[in-house]
């Protein structure tokens, strides 16, 4: 008796540090709508689909709305959202896992009376496919993924053109770095992320040929702890401006301005964490392009339209969701000025991958002089380009 | 900064959260108590801390109420365990998931806020020690704290007439209880002194390591302790073993990726626990033969 409840016992603190190695907290669903008087007029209906005449919206996060950054970012989004269509509900839930209780969740939404789902974690797709396809009558779009193979007609996935900004930033931490030693912390090595830090070394090699983007990954979203001991090792090796990948960027933010290190931000201005060392950064700006989503989807033209696909804004269309934060005080106006004419030239025909761009193994993945468009830009920069300095983890 | 100096400086870093927790889990089961609610009363320590630092901008100030909120927590457990009669490990994960709730609740408006920190530190001369120096002191206040704090519990747990006491409450609580003491007291006194150490250790994390509150931003830490404690079978000595073990497989991490190395990360990432897991499968049997008998009997389920 007593051996066995020993391994029990055993057997118990050994499950919790596996939980613990992977944790998650449930989510519940907030009414966040306030029965406000009905000032604007609901648009007038065209089409029959999914979401049409909806008197709700519904809005999963998969951290707490106050983050600094992802989070926080989507939820000013949703607020945009109430504040342009007084007439609906708007439905917030954060903390949702990116588990089958996110399709929970969103289920409590549609009976709640939502016929227009936005899902803004990567890793909600799942879920919100799984929704889409019982609820033929509501539409539901998803933020930062990619729906593979044929589109239902009541789905869709949307997101910005993140590397764009990252791209310009990188310009300002090339033209800032005296080491030459770039250093970036990042989750997971999802295609987006790819993408950001092979567009920050571009950036930064455009204007400084010598300068190289250290990597670091955290395999968490969000852990301080790891986050800091990430910042002191790219530190420790002489690198002299920080930027990440995470969804709560406060420590990395402090941990450069502490060192005495410069910081690119993401996600949101933390400007105020680093008054000397912050040069630049980007961060979102949902409010145009989910206020078109909902127009769209109420009018009940969501079906066909461009929201019904895999849509990617870019500056090239001006509805970005991801746009630069102001500079900080060290930045020149000689780099702004550099800055700004990149800005112009991907607006019109550039492109922040623009060829030649070669892999770190010499592979070219996008020839000379191409200019790739976003759907070959995601298929294509999967591995990181010649300049960063790490590897990508393999499963 | 070499590889070892750096792994070994983010493992004394990197494990001092933990060691707080794990010499507190130490006092509580030596009195014959397991708290599983460490990971809760380390998260309240670490809301607590980082709230009151922001309000006061004194982190020590922050530090003193991060102690008596792991301290408040533990005594819920002491309560129930003691008190009430409930089961241990239940009762643990239950005031585990209080901690989680409460400080999701109220943590939610200081994520953003920014709080004046405890501030790395060289101490004078010690510092310039080629290696060591570089390791062991180029830290925060409370990182210096626990290299007092370790020897002193063990003084005091070995060597004294209170550590007898505690040592008895957990072996031979009938014999205490014989001599006239108040068995009870004693427990309670010793869970709550676990659960002030390991919101100190929260305080660590959040005001002077990862300088941020997050949601559930422990992630694991005081269950590491706790199974820590297991392994250092309630020594203070060795529980510091332990958690810089931890640390340095939590540091081993960054500082190879930032040197570029190509090593498959998530075995890395899964070491800590992986090292955690082992080291309790190779002494676990050993070491749970010598747990004081108070400890085993609440896995028995008995009452006394």
């Amino acid at each position: 008796m007593r051996r066995s409840t020993r391994y029990a016992a055993a057997a118990a603190v050994a499950s919790l540090l596996l939980a613990a190695g992977c944790s998650s907290n449930g989510g519940t669903p907030t009414n966040a709508a306030a029965g406000g008087s009905s000032t604007t007029a609901a648009p007038a209906s065209s089409g029959t689909g999914p979401g049409k005449d909806s008197k709700a919206v519904g809005f999963i996060f998969v951290g707490p709305k106050d983050d600094y950054g992802y989070n926080q970012a989507a939820y000013q989004g949703a607020m945009a959202v109430k504040a342009e269509f007084k007439d609906l509900e708007v439905l917030t839930a954060e903390n949702v896992p990116e588990t089958d209780e996110a399709a929970r969740v969103m289920e409590g939404m549609i009976a709640k009376g939502a016929k227009i789902i936005f899902a803004t974690s990567y890793g909600h797709l799942d879920a919100a496919m799984k929704v889409a396809a019982d609820h033929p009558d509501v539409a539901v779009v998803q933020q930062g993924n990619f729906i593979k193979g044929t589109v239902p007609p009541n789905a869709g996935t949307y997101f910005g053109t993140v590397y764009e900004p990252v791209y310009l930033a990188g310009i300002a931490a090339g033209k800032a770095t005296k080491t030459n030693k770039l250093g970036y912390v990042y989750a997971f090595p999802i295609p987006q992320t790819i993408a950001n830090i092979d567009a920050f070394e571009r950036g930064a090699q455009s204007v400084n040929p010598a300068a190289q983007t250290y990597v670091v990954n955290t395999s968490n979203w969000c852990d301080p702890a790891k986050q800091a001991e990430a910042a002191k090792s790219l530190l420790s090796q002489g690198v002299d401006v920080l930027t990440q990948h995470q969804d709560c960027t406060g420590t990395i933010t402090k941990a450069a301005e502490a060192a005495g290190a410069m910081v690119v931000g993401y996600h949101a201005d933390a400007s105020s964490l680093a008054p000397k060392g912050w040069i630049a950064g980007s961060e979102w700006d949902w409010k145009a392009l989910y206020t078109d989503i909902v127009k769209t989807a109420l009018a009940g033209d969501f079906t066909g339209s461009k929201y019904n696909a895999n849509f990617r804004s870019g500056l090239k269309d001006g509805l970005n969701p991801f746009v630069q934060s102001k500079y900080g005080s060290s930045v020149s106006d000689d780099t702004k000025t550099v800055i700004a004419a990149a800005k112009q030239d991907i607006s019109t025909t550039g492109s922040p991958f623009k060829g030649p761009v070669v892999a770190q193994d010499g592979k070219v993945l996008i020839p000379d002089g191409t200019v790739p468009d976003y759907a070959t830009i995601e298929s294509t920069i999967t591995v990181f380009v010649k300049g960063v300095v790490g590897d990508i983890p393999k499963q | 900064m070499s590889l070892p100096v750096e792994v070994l400086t983010g493992a004394v870093r990197g494990g001092t959260s933990i060691l707080y927790a794990a010499v507190g889990e130490s006092v509580s089961e030596t009195a014959g108590v397991v708290n599983l609610g460490t990971e809760g009363s380390m998260l309240v320590g670490a809301l607590a801390a980082y709230a009151v630092t922001a309000n006061t901008g004194n982190p020590w100030v922050g530090a003193a109420a991060g102690a008596a909120a792991g301290a408040a927590l533990a005594l819920v457990h002491a309560y129930f365990v003691l008190q009430r009669r409930s089961n241990q490990l239940a009762t643990g994960l239950v005031v585990l998931f209080l901690g989680l709730g409460v400080t999701s609740l109220f943590g939610a408006a200081y994520v953003s806020r920014e709080v004046n920190s405890f501030k790395p530190w060289a101490v004078p001369l010690l510092s310039k020690i080629p290696w060591v120096g570089e390791i062991l002191f180029h830290h925060d206040p409370l990182t210096y704290l626990t290299f007092l704090l370790v020897p002193a519990a063990w003084f005091v747990l070995r060597r004294t007439g209170i550590g007898l006491l505690v040592r008895g409450a957990g072996e031979r609580s009938e014999v205490l209880a014989t001599y006239g003491h108040n068995v009870r007291v004693v427990q309670y006194l010793a869970v709550v002194t676990g659960g002030l150490l390991a919101g100190v250790g929260g305080a660590q994390l959040s005001t002077a390591y990862a300088n941020a509150w997050f949601e559930n931003m422990t992630q694991g830490r005081g269950f590491v302790a706790v199974a820590v404690v297991i392994f250092a079978a309630r020594k203070p000595l060795a529980a510091m073993g332990g958690s810089y073990l931890f640390g340095a497989a939590l540091a081993l991490s960054p500082a190879l990726q930032a040197r570029g190395f190509a090593i498959n990360q998530f075995a890395l990432d899964s070491l800590p626990y992986l090292t955690v897991i082992l080291v309790l499968v190779l002494l676990g049997r050993k070491r749970a033969a010598q747990a004081p008998e108070g400890l085993q009997k609440v896995f028995e389920l008995s009452t006394s």
